[in-house]
């Protein structure tokens, strides 16, 4: 069952195109990713999910409740992590989380078990009395997501949840997360981290100027549109002719990403089968995420 | 426009906390400030000014001074304060995505903007007993006027705090509509000595009413024209927080 449901979402900001008809469909107990440059809508089509944002046009859907009749109900029952720290400064840690589970009707009692609960699964505990301003980077992260989950959503949606993060930071967070998923809770992350997507996205959508171009599992898509394995090809300014028209008359499937030459779906033994002039400055390695995503959205820059 | 809901008392308890734990650095502005005004003015100034009915001048412009400061308070609250809490700490993005909405965080900020006045209100009508200067047991009323007016005026503010795109903003708004006010709604002297023009100007501006109606109680003297005042405040705030719910909404939920 689709938990979460869009049908040709679309939303304008003066006549420019955020978010252009997006249809998605994300199962319960999943985790999707939505990848994409800057720019590409992600953030805006978060926001129309969290119904603090009227889409221009379509409809959206959680659990089968149509937001635009009842943002309350479904606001009741999502986390939300934003991506910029909106944590109150005005208050100190223990309290931001209380706050946070009275503006959900939590009664005190129970808010201040969650909070004690939630400030010692994150590590946070000694910090339970600091100022917002006292925490690093990394403890404000952790405190975003242990508030994103005071009312016990059944979806959290995370914007770059990781972004700013040491390794340490991130692995943790990431290990949170799958213990979420592993109690059942649908997650929707933003992110730009190819390495994040694919290590805890069962599906991934990637999005460019306000358009899904494809969606599927990160290894399915890697299959698809790169194949195994990327073969990389140094070519100085002499040689590069030949071969971009050598790899262009055997019919393969390549990219001149400016400083080499990207081949996709062949391996090297294949390749030097095909090719006469088998290049010597060649490297292989394992495709990722990240081929398809420059494949789909470009080397450029959007902004 | 949509109402807002009950939950806007969650916004309120969050304010409210907030100044519990901060009222210390606050303190200066709603206390220190009104009572220095009231003993610099009303004795200082007083002791030159000759009032024709023989009252003191300290008792006539006492009740005028909790008037302007319930302003102030509601006015800084709804001002510097709402635009710190939305742009700055982003607070209202993360409490609209709760089941607030945002017709119920502008709606606590204004009703807290409003507590604010009659805190102000009433610590300095409690001053004003203590230096015997009130003559009526209408006084009592005086806070929860100061509460109406505090609607009224944070109404105005987060209006205004809705459409501004900067701190900067604020001095026009200080400059040029409360602090003209503060001096031209007979807080310290009468309107009458002003030409016809403008004492009917003066009525458009919001204090006056207040000024009239919480003079009233506190000498407890009261005629006709303070119903004119009462429906005039009651008008204004209605307008104002309509308004400001619309534009807010506007502003936040793009």
């Amino acid at each position: 069952m689709a938990i979460i449901l869009t049908q040709n979402l679309t939303k304008k900001f003066k006549g420019l195109l955020a978010v252009d008809d997006v249809n998605l469909e994300i199962e319960e107990g999943e985790c999707f990713g939505l990848l994409g440059p800057n720019g590409a809508g992600k953030t805006s089509l978060i926001r129309m999910i969290i119904a603090v944002s009227p889409p221009t046009e379509g409809n959206i859907w959680v659990l089968d409740k149509d937001l635009a009749v009842y943002p309350r109900q479904v606001k009741a029952i999502l986390g939300v992590v934003p991506q910029l720290d909106n944590l109150d400064d005005d208050l100190r840690v223990f309290q931001n989380l209380t706050t946070f589970a009275r503006y959900f009707a939590i009664p005190k009692k129970e808010a201040y078990r969650r909070s004690t609960e939630l400030l010692r699964l994150f590590q946070l505990e000694d910090k339970h009395n600091s100022r917002i301003r006292e925490l690093s980077g990394g403890m404000k992260r952790r405190l975003l997501l242990a508030r994103g989950l005071i009312n016990q959503p059944k979806i959290i949606i995370l914007d770059e949840p990781t972004i700013g993060l040491d390794p340490q930071a991130r692995h943790l967070v990431w290990q949170k997360l799958g213990e979420l998923k592993a109690q059942g809770i649908t997650q929707l992350i933003c992110t730009q981290n190819m390495e994040e997507a694919a290590t805890i996205c069962d599906r991934v959508a990637i999005m460019h100027q306000g358009r899904i171009l494809t969606q599927d599992s990160p290894q399915a898509l890697v299959s698809r549109y790169v194949g195994d394995e990327v073969l990389e090809i140094e070519a100085n300014s002499g040689s590069r002719g030949k071969i971009i028209e050598e790899l262009t008359s055997c019919g393969l499937d390549f990219v001149d990403a400016g400083d080499m030459i990207q081949v996709f779906h062949v391996s090297r033994d294949e390749l030097a089968r095909t090719m006469v002039n088998f290049p010597e400055r060649l490297r292989q390695r394992p495709a990722t995420l990240e081929d398809v995503f420059f494949r789909l959205t470009g080397r450029t820059l959007a902004e | 426009m949509k109402p807002f809901s009950w939950r806007f008392i969650r916004m309120w308890q969050r304010d409210r906390d907030v100044f519990l734990r901060l009222w210390h650095a606050e303190a200066p502005g709603f206390v220190a400030e009104p009572i220095m005004i009231l003993l610099a003015m009303g004795l200082g100034l007083g002791a030159y000014v000759g009032m024709v009915d023989g009252q003191r001048y300290i008792e006539f412009i006492a009740p005028g001074i909790i008037a302007s400061y319930a302003m102030f308070s509601a006015s800084f609250e709804c001002t510097y304060g709402s635009f710190w809490r939305m742009e700055h700490q982003r607070t209202y993005d993360a409490i609209i995505a709760t089941p607030l909405s945002v017709e119920d965080v502008v709606a606590g900020e204004i009703f807290w903007g409003a507590t604010r006045s009659l805190i102000t209100g009433s610590v300095i009508l409690v001053v004003a007993t203590v230096f015997q200067l009130v003559s009526s047991p209408w006084a009592l009323l005086i806070p929860l006027l100061s509460f109406l007016a505090g609607i009224m005026f944070s109404s105005i503010a987060i209006l205004f705090t809705s459409l501004v795109p900067s701190f900067y903003s604020f001095n026009y708004f200080f400059t040029l509509f409360i602090t003209p006010m503060f001096f031209f709604s007979g807080v310290f002297f009468p309107l009458s000595s002003f030409p016809e023009i403008v004492q009917t100007i003066s009525w458009i501006a919001p204090l006056t009413p207040v000024v009239h109606l919480t003079r009233a109680l506190f000498w407890g003297e009261f005629h006709l024209n303070l119903l004119l005042a009462l429906a005039l405040i009651i008008v204004l705030t209605f307008f104002f927080f309509s308004i400001s719910l619309v534009t807010m909404k506007r502003r936040l939920n793009i």
